[in-house]
């Protein structure tokens, strides 16, 4: 991106980084830690916004609590960092007023899985048009590594000091349950196969789902074996096997050489959009004889 | 299916129906929420009416989810609200919290029922009055309506919305089950005379503009998802620019700005009625449901010939403290009947500062007062300052 096209906004300094007019230069440094892969699943996040083509005015990014849920705070978007577990319902608001526009929900583990679980399985089923990006880091970062609800069995956090009792969700399988409609899962270091996903994420009409395991070597990674946050993230991503349309279900992660990532659902369904304009017109006759479903293209609802 | 969007005309209908026209005649367009008797009949007329006029009606999975889609639907441009009770009430705290910091247009209506906890779901209370002034952490300032008929339901959802626009702020409409399930008459002006209000929005560049830097009302302009300012909106401490900054200094200017506005416009947002209250040695000083019962009972002390005289609260928050400490200045006592064990009544006594006795009454609920009991303490204290 030329400095041509990237000046006007408030930004710092003049850009120097192709994403620099994504990004809120003048609140730099981040609060993320070195070897943190956050930032890899941001900037992946950037490219494929600049690569959508879609107008940046339409365009917001919702945020939980959390080390990932910083990210509303450093993109140049409308941005909007709520409380913790609420991104889903703050932008099934924010989507629904203005349903034109592409809502991206960036969250961690915890936010979307724990305290916003519920949020996450009504939302996916709903089948709302929104994109959700959570980064797994297998623990709560942002409060010093407790259990998460992704934490491995036998894991050691400062909640789980001589290792995790729980089980934990396996995060695609569940989405694909609720009703996601587009579900992918990768590491922190498949950056090219993380943007693309997401550039199909963001095109897509419906509820998707992209899960990043990524590396959080200052809460996790110390607690554990692997210290080291190249070692972490290399540890993952060698042990990654890539599986493409299986079932989620199949898709486990018992990080003894089946962590399997790819892209496990792709399927057109009518958004809850399409539903209430289709019960509101008449069109679907009464129950138990209501008509088939069928998507209606997008156009906003309020306003002229 | 077409509908119209002010319904003009002589309506009979109850409180929760009248409540979503007030609500749909000031704009609003967004609802979310969660049933719960006795604030259930809301949702269900919004469900078929915002869909008539173009609108989004949902219905979410908990009250925590309907309070956070109305902040993110005021984010999106719309006017939005939700409706509750008691229990509806104490989930949506949090992120009313949420709505308070980042300055978020929307209104809530209680519907109020006993509590605590299920307490009693299809009679009356009015045990939530401070949860409504303090039941989010921290410190801020709230506006909040009550409501003591279903045409006051309509007019004062009405106003709630505009209130809420105008000081961006989350706007309480703290009605409770009786006037909620009443039905009267209720009149419902034609469109062009009910005033509406819409948040201000900036007329500065996005280079220039500052979300979060207040005109000389306290209240900063307003820049939605869309209008290409990429306004950044957290809950945390922020600066004017809205970004976090994490010390007490900007904490104390942020929650001077945020309970400032507020506190600086507190004279146009407070309303009262005033009854008999020129002359009046013995006042009673009520809201909602209970400000019905003691017009009763003034109308039958003036009736004997006793100088007692309302004060009728549309605005519990803020609270009138000139106004009352004034009249305590004057008065032989102050009479405050609530159904729940003495909440706005701590305000009263507070604010009156000793000027003249403050009698409470009240019960935790399940009944109304009955203005016989009011009337009663009103002669009481009307022989006792003799
Ligand atoms: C209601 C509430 N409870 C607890 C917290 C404290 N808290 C902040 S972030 C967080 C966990 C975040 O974990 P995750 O979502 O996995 O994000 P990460 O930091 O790992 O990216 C918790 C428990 C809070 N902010 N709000
Ligand atoms: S604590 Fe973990 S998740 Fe948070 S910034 Fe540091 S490395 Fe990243
Ligand atoms: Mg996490």
């Amino acid at each position: 991106m030329s400095a041509k096209t990237a000046g006007g906004a408030a930004a710092a300094h003049p850009p120097v980084h192709p994403q620099d007019h994504l990004l809120r230069t003048d609140r730099l440094p981040h609060i993320w830690c070195t070897g943190c892969g956050i930032g890899i699943v941001f900037g992946s996040l950037m490219s494929a916004v600049m690569k959508s083509g879609l107008p940046l005015n339409d365009v917001a990014v919702v945020s939980g609590i959390g080390c990932t849920g910083r990210m509303a705070g450093y993109i140049k978007l409308d941005s909007y960092h709520t409380t913790h577990g609420r991104a889903l319902p703050f932008a099934t608001g924010l989507k629904l007023t203005r349903p034109q526009g592409k809502v991206i929900v960036a969250s961690g583990d915890g936010d979307l899985f724990a305290i916003g679980g519920n949020h996450f399985i009504h939302a996916a089923r709903r089948n709302l048009d929104l994109t959700v990006i959570c980064v797994n880091n297998l623990n709560y970062g942002m409060t010093g590594g407790q259990q998460a609800p992704s934490t491995p069995f036998g894991a050691k956090t400062t909640t789980s000091p001589s290792g995790s009792p729980d089980q934990p969700f396996n995060f695609c399988a569940l989405a694909a349950a609720c009703g996601a409609t587009y579900v992918a899962r990768w590491t922190a270091l498949h950056i090219r196969l993380l943007t693309q996903t997401i550039g199909e994420a963001l095109a897509h009409r419906g509820f998707s789902f992209i899960e990043i395991l990524a590396p959080c070597p200052t809460a996790f990674g110390r607690r554990n074996k692997i210290r080291n946050p190249l070692d972490l993230l290399r540890f993952y991503y060698d042990r990654s096997v890539v599986k493409n349309k299986i079932s989620p279900d199949q898709a486990v992660m018992d990080f003894q050489g089946n962590l399997v990532v790819g892209k496990f659902v792709d399927v057109a369904k009518p958004t809850w959009l399409d539903g209430y304009r289709q019960v509101n017109s008449g069109q679907v006759g009464e129950w138990p004889e209501v008509a088939a479903e069928v998507p209606i293209p997008e156009k906003h609802l309020l306003g002229a | 299916m077409a509908g119209k969007e002010v319904l003009t005309g002589v309506h009979f209908m109850d409180g929760d129906e009248a409540c979503c026209e007030g609500a749909i005649a000031a704009g609003c367009r967004f609802f979310a929420g969660y049933p719960i008797t006795p604030a259930t009949e809301v949702a269900e007329r919004m469900s078929r009416r915002l869909p008539q006029i173009g609108g989004i009606f949902i219905q979410m999975e908990d009250e925590i989810a309907s309070m956070a889609a109305i902040l993110g639907a005021s984010w999106g441009g719309a006017k939005a609200m939700t409706s509750t009770s008691g229990p509806g009430f104490s989930l949506m705290m949090e992120n009313i919290g949420l709505g308070v910091c980042t300055e978020t247009p929307c209104v809530v209506a209680n519907v109020q029922r006993a509590g605590p906890s299920t307490g009693l779901p299809t009679l009356v209370g009015q045990g939530d009055m401070m949860q409504a002034r303090w039941g989010s952490h921290g410190p801020y300032e709230i506006i909040a309506l009550t409501p003591s008929s279903p045409q006051e339901m309509f007019d004062f959802t009405v106003k709630a919305f505009n209130l809420s626009e105008q000081y961006r702020v989350p706007v309480f409409v703290m009605a409770d089950e009786v006037v909620g399930h009443m039905s009267e008459r209720v009149v419902i002006p034609p469109a062009e005379r009910i005033k509406v209000v819409s948040r201000k929005q900036p007329k500065a560049s996005p280079d220039k503009y500052l979300p979060y830097k207040p005109d000389a009302d306290g209240v900063a302009p307003m820049a939605t998802w869309g209008m290409g300012y990429h306004v950044h909106v957290t809950g945390l401490t922020h600066d004017e620019r809205g970004y976090p900054v994490m010390d007490a200094s900007a904490q104390e200017q942020m929650i001077a700005r945020i309970t400032g506005k507020i506190k600086k416009n507190a004279a146009k947002i407070i309303s009262y009625d005033a009854m008999f209250m020129d002359d009046a040695q013995v006042v009673v000083v009520a809201y909602g449901i209970s400000a019905r019962s003691a017009k009763g009972a003034v109308a039958a002390a003036r009736a004997q010939g006793q100088k007692v005289g309302l004060m009728k609260l549309n605005t519990v928050w803020p609270f009138p403290e000139e106004v009352i400490a004034d009249l305590a200045g004057r008065v032989r006592g102050l009479i405050m009947p609530e159904i729940n064990q003495g909440q706005v009544v701590l305000e009263l006594e507070r604010v009156a500062g000793g000027r003249c006795p403050v009698k409470f009454i009240g019960h935790p609920g399940g009944t109304i007062i009955s203005p016989r009991v009011i009337l009663a303490a009103a002669q009481e204290m009307l022989k006792e300052a003799l």
